[in-house]
This record gives C-alpha cells, sequence and structure tokens, in this order.
C-alpha cells in the first residue's frame, strides 16, 4: 500500500508540490515481502491508545474489576491443587504443588487470553477498519499487549503467594522477563495468522478453543515437563509455551532445571512463526477491509 | 493554477459479488482445495465487478471538491482508496500531505469511555497525535458545548450530544487533505452550520477537502468543483453549478443515470412527480392542496415483506414529514407508488424527498429524490421572517361579537 517515503521517479508528475509535505503513494498490492514494522513504530502513539483503552474497558465492565484478574488464577490453580496435587499426586519438582501450578497459570493465563484477543481483535475493530486507516497489524499487536497489564497484577499475586510458602527468588529471577517476552512473541506468533484468517473466515472462531484446550495440555502447566519420555522430549521442546513455563518456574523459584537445548528451539519456531505471520498479515491486510 | 495534491490515476477496483456470503468459511476453502488442489492455484475468480473503473483526478491545493452520484457509483470507494482503507486493484494516486478521513460520525467512539476518554481515542485513531488533541482539548469540548458531561460515559449521552461530540473531534482534525463522507447529514442544522463553518476555515486555511454528499445543496454551496461519479467511472467533472444540474437533468429522466453497479438491487427507484395539482412543471408545487405525489420504483426480483419509507426534509435538512408502510408485496415491474396528501402548506422554499424500501429487514434502495421539491406557494406568514414557520397556511381572520 501506501509507502510514506519519496519516490524520486513517481513525485515528478506532481509539479510544483508544495515543499516539506510527506507524499504517499497508493498502489495495488504487489509485494510478497512486506513486513511493515517501520510504519508500526510511526503509529506507536496510537498502539498506545488502543492498549489503554482495552485494558480500561475490561476494568469498567466487570463489575468485580480488578478482583476477577486475581480471582480467575487463583481459582485455576486451587481447582488443580485439589484434583492434580491432591488426588492425582503429580509429582511438582520438589515445590509444594500450588506454587508449582501457579507459576504456570500465571502466564499461561496470559498467553491464553492474549491469543484469544489476538484471533479476535480484526472482528472486534471492524468498524473502524472499515472507515479509517492505521496500520492494521497495530491491532494484533495492541492485543497481545494489553495482556500484560492483567498479567502484571496477577504476578503480583504469585510473588506474594511464593513468598508465603516460604521460598525466596533466586538470582534467576531477573531472567523471568526474557521468559515473559518469549511468550508475548508466541502469542504474536500465532495470533498474526489467526487474527487474519478469523477475520477472513467466520469458522475459525470456533476452532480457538479447541486450539487452547490442546495447548494446555501439551504444555506443563500442571504437570512437570520432566515427565515426558525423554524420547519424546525434543518433539515437546517444539511447543515454545513448554519453555516459556518451565523457563518461568525456574526463573521464578531456582528449582527445576533451566530449560537448555529446547528453548533454541522455541525462540527458532517462534522467530519463524513471527516473520511469516508477519507477512501473512500484510499479504491478507488488503483484503480484509474488504472483507471483514 | 495552484498545485495538484492529489493525483490519481486510472484507479480501479473489483469486488468479488457477494464476497461475504460465498467465502466466510475456512471450511470450504480448504474442502475446495483438497478436492482440487490445482484450482487453488488458477485464477478462476468468482463472479466480480468492477465497482472503480480507470477513475484519473487531479485535486489542487486548498480546494473543496464535491463528489456527487447515485447509491453504488463508486464515491464510496473512490474515497476509501485515497484514505487508504482499501487497495485499488489497479492503477495508483499520490497524495502530497497528511490525509485526514471522516467517513463515519464517531470513529472509534467506545459507549464504556467517558467524553474526555473518547475524545483521546477518537482524536487518535483519526490521526491526531496526542500532543495535538492535550491542545486542542478544551476548545474541542466547548465546540461540542459538553463542558459538564465530559466525565460522562458517553453511553449516557442524548444521540444529539454524541454526535455533537464526535463532530468536534472531527472538525478539529487539521490534515492537509479530508476526505469526508456523508457525515454531515445527521446532526441538528445549528451544529452542522457550525461545523461546515469550522470546514470552511479548514479550506481557507488553504486545506484541501473532498466532500461526498447526496445533498445537493450542500455541494452547491460549500465546493467550486464538483466530480460526478456514475457506474463506476467518472461521467463529468467541472464548475459545481454545471456538473449539479447536469447531475440533476440526468436523474429525473426515466433512466436514473445507470447504476449498474447496482444491477444485483432487487428493485430502485427512478423518478418522482407531482401527480395532482398538474403543471407545466412536474416538481413543481403551486398549491397548498390536494397534492398526489408518485414515485415511480422499477422491482427487479420479488419483494416479500416490503416496508417502505418516505421522508420530506428542508433544505437545512430538517424534517417536515416522515410516514412508512408495512407489509408490501411487489412483482417484478415497473411500480407507481402515490401518496396522496389533502394539503402539503409548505413555505416557499426548496425541499427534498427520502424514498426508502427495505424486504426482510435489508435495505433494497435509498434514494435521495432528485431533483428537488419546489413549492412556489405564496407565504401566507407573517410578514416578518423570525414569525415565519413551517406551516404556510393561508388563514382567514374574523371578528364576532357574542351577542347578549
Amino acid at each position: 500500500m501506501a509507502s510514506a517515503t519519496s519516490n524520486p521517479s513517481a513525485t515528478s508528475t506532481l509539479a510544483n508540490r508544495p515543499p516539506g509535505l510527506l507524499t504517499l503513494r497508493i498502489e495495488p498490492p504487489h509485494t510478497l515481502f512486506e513486513l511493515r514494522l517501520k510504519e508500526l513504530w510511526t503509529y506507536r502513539e496510537l498502539l498506545f491508545f488502543l492498549v489503554w483503552r482495552d485494558v480500561k474497558i475490561r476494568y469498567k465492565q466487570t463489575v468485580i474489576g480488578v478482583t476477577w484478574v486475581i480471582v480467575q488464577p487463583l481459582l485455576t490453580m486451587l481447582v488443580a491443587t485439589l484434583f492434580f496435587g491432591k488426588l492425582a499426586k503429580l509429582p511438582s519438582q520438589g515445590l509444594p504443588y500450588s506454587v508449582f501450578c501457579f507459576a504456570a497459570v500465571v502466564p499461561w493465563t496470559y498467553f491464553s487470553t492474549a491469543l484469544l484477543a489476538a484471533t479476535n481483535v480484526m472482528v472486534e475493530n471492524q468498524r473502524v477498519i472499515t472507515k479509517v486507516y492505521f496500520p492494521r497489524l497495530i491491532l494484533p499487536f495492541s492485543a497481545a499487549l494489553s495482556g500484560l497489564v492483567d498479567f502484571c497484577i496477577g504476578f503480583i499475586v504469585l510473588l506474594i503467594f511464593t513468598f508465603a510458602h516460604g521460598i525466596r527468588p533466586a538470582w534467576t529471577l531477573v531472567l523471568l522477563p526474557l521468559f515473559l517476552l518469549l511468550a508475548v512473541f508466541t502469542v504474536l506468533g500465532v495470533g498474526l495468522w489467526l487474527s487474519a484468517l478469523n477475520a477472513l473466515y467466520r469458522d475459525v472462531k470456533y476452532l480457538i478453543p479447541f486450539i487452547i484446550q490442546f495447548w494446555t495440555l501439551a504444555s506443563p502447566v500442571y504437570y512437570s515437563s520432566s515427565m515426558v519420555p525423554e524420547r519424546y522430549r525434543w518433539l515437546y521442546g517444539l511447543n515454545p509455551m513448554a519453555g516459556v513455563i518451565d523457563g518461568f518456574r525456574w526463573a521464578l523459584t531456582g528449582t527445576g532445571h533451566p530449560p537448555a537445548a529446547s528453548l533454541f528451539a522455541s525462540v527458532g519456531i517462534v522467530g519463524v512463526a513471527v516473520l511469516g505471520g508477519l507477512l501473512f498479515f500484510n499479504r491478507m491486510e488488503g483484503s480484509i477491509a474488504d472483507r471483514v | 493554477m495552484s498545485t495538484a495534491v492529489i493525483h490519481a490515476e486510472g484507479l480501479s477496483k473489483r469486488y468479488q459479488r457477494g464476497a461475504l456470503a460465498s467465502s466466510g468459511l475456512l471450511r470450504d476453502t480448504l474442502a475446495r482445495m483438497l478436492r482440487a488442489p490445482w484450482t487453488a492455484f488458477q485464477r478462476n475468480k468468482p463472479e466480480t465487478f468492477w465497482a472503480l473503473k480507470d477513475v484519473s483526478l487531479d485535486v489542487r491545493e486548498g480546494e473543496v471538491l464535491g463528489l456527487i452520484g447515485r447509491n453504488g457509483s463508486g464515491k464510496t470507494t473512490l474515497l476509501k482508496i485515497l484514505s487508504r482503507i482499501t487497495r485499488p486493484t489497479e492503477g495508483w494516486a499520490e497524495i502530497h500531505g497528511r490525509v485526514g478521513s471522516l467517513l463515519e460520525v464517531g470513529t472509534g467512539f467506545h459507549p464504556e469511555l467517558t467524553g474526555r476518554e473518547n475524545t483521546f481515542l477518537s482524536g487518535a485513531i483519526l490521526g491526531m497525535s496526542k500532543q495535538e488533541i492535550v491542545r486542542k482539548f478544551d476548545e474541542i469540548v466547548s465546540f461540542a458545548e459538553l463542558e459538564k458531561f465530559i466525565d460522562t460515559p458517553i453511553k449516557h449521552y442524548s444521540s444529539g450530544m454524541y454526535v455533537r461530540l464526535a463532530f468536534a473531534v472531527a472538525a478539529h482534525l487539521e490534515p492537509e487533505i479530508l476526505l469526508v463522507d456523508e457525515v454531515l447529514a445527521v446532526g441538528d442544522f445549528k451544529f452542522q452550520k457550525k461545523c461546515l463553518g469550522k470546514m470552511g476555515d479548514v479550506a481557507r486555511a488553504g486545506r484541501t477537502v473532498i466532500l461526498v454528499s447526496h445533498q445537493l445543496n450542500q455541494i452547491r454551496r460549500l465546493c467550486d468543483r464538483t466530480v460526478w461519479v456514475d457506474s463506476g467511472a467518472i461521467r463529468q467533472t467541472g464548475a459545481t453549478p454545471e456538473v449539479v444540474s447536469a447531475y440533476e437533468t440526468a436523474m429525473t429522466s426515466p433512466e436514473r443515470g445507470g447504476g449498474t453497479t447496482h444491477a444485483n438491487a432487487k428493485a430502485r427507484f427512478l423518478s418522482w412527480k407531482i401527480m395532482e395539482p398538474t403543471g407545466k412543471f412536474p416538481h413543481r408545487l403551486d398549491s397548498v392542496g390536494p397534492v398526489a405525489i408518485s414515485f415511480q420504483l422499477e422491482v427487479r426480483s420479488p419483494i416479500r415483506h416490503g416496508h417502505q419509507g418516505i421522508a420530506l426534509f428542508d433544505a437545512e435538512r430538517r424534517l417536515m414529514w416522515a410516514f412508512a408502510n408495512d407489509d408490501l408485496t411487489l412483482e417484478p415491474g415497473l411500480h407507481e407508488l402515490i401518496y396522496k396528501l389533502p394539503f402539503l402548506p409548505l413555505c416557499p422554499k426548496s425541499y427534498n424527498w427520502q424514498l426508502s424500501l427495505w424486504d426482510e429487514g435489508e435495505n433494497v434502495d435509498l434514494w435521495e429524490a432528485v431533483p428537488e421539491l419546489q413549492v412556489t406557494i405564496p407565504n401566507y406568514q407573517h410578514a416578518r421572517d423570525e414569525w415565519n414557520g413551517f406551516l404556510n397556511l393561508p388563514s382567514e381572520f374574523k371578528v364576532s361579537r357574542e351577542k347578549g
């Protein structure tokens, strides 16, 4: 689409053009490889406003507001502790099962809600998309980022919770943001694809709950990844969220093992997914405003 | 001649007919690809149509350009391409300067947020920087006359308040080029005038405006030059008075100015005339009644649960009268819808009919009837303007004294 650069051969058509103004060129989509991250940066203020809107609305609409963000993962953890910890007696890497589980539920809740939000973001903003221009890429990014506010609240509760169990965070805590970053990029890597697909095909939304459910079971949220047989470990490592959750637990409590080789695989996969997602999204962007 | 800020060449846009209905399911697409993998790579397009075909256009700096044409002629598509909402299928355009587009009132508004929050949000979506919004905030609020309610969620606003805030934000947008689509058709007249005034300021400040409107009066009042778009192509470009009158003439002829892009519409209004009282001019009313007006409607496929609306507006877009008829059944063919009114005491001005037809709750046609209704009844009202109202009633006066 229009690029905000002056193209010397093209601008010649506008004779005596006023100096110092930027020129947009509007053309049919032609290139296959457009990342358009520069445009995203130009519109960063709007990105901020959209994240701010999402957060504001979320806390205004729910009656119990912020408490919901705390109650939801806490309840999930309590129920899991009851069934998986007490009844099934799953091993928990020497941690109290509740801490073991809660340390995974907090990043997982971020991931699943952000992925869901990213998938729906184009459809929910349909009116704006068809009425005004801004790089549509902003929308999935805003969905991935606005979940971080909930995450921060959940994380504070998690810190208090681990502290109350007498577990003092180790030096590894400083590495925690890296795992969070990997989670954000995983949301983008999958969300970019799904948001574009969901805008174009109405049945994608029925697929999402299934994907998330499947993914929960394929990630070490309620069980330890050490329970996965050694020879399937490499396959398991292809799931970036496995690396995120293991890493999160390790960084927070200092126990368990740092995800090593599989983490590199995760980073690689997420990198490819994000890159592919950007290309796919930009390619589909042209038809989104016409079809959403 | 001043410099061109928009230069478009050969802009074309192709849409799939009923794109939403046919392409909706991923399941179907995948199934198609599995059944016949090779066809997925063949470009055998389903039924397509050109919403815009080979449109070339130059807009000069500081110009207010009008875009007219019937519904579905491609005006909005052109505006959407120029505002980058959608990409052209062919052709290109170059735009020199920051573009702001107003295709809707209250773009980005969220009911749960307060007026203040929505001002920032909508401003940002329309392309203002945060700094710019902060700087203009007080001005926007006083323009909207909403000082007292700015911290109230807008879901509690009346529709008038909502529109005022939306316009106030939009009116303070200061791009070099402003694209406006019909948005000024809503809102109360006094406020509309205020917005138009503000837009006039914008134009005088050397900014360029492209305005799409069905209200030919508005086009006449605001635009220097007008482009008439018909069936996706430019039919005529030139000085506003010439283009508008050519358009009016074409729209009154039985063929109502082409409009093949709407070939899939079930029905459409073609023309209107005054049947009674009969006179030389079928669009001029010279008596207060009785009046019979007929509207010609072409029905292409049967209407089963038709709902037909009629409204009469004055030149300032104040509603004079409206009515609707339900449960119409219409077979294909030419129809005449006749409204008989025992009296129509209007002031000697021009008015516009708006006709709509719905079937099963879906809009079939919405027609801003052209030409306008010219009322040439003598003015029976007070000699002073400020004591002239909506009703132009001839009155009789008599004084009688009670006996006894």
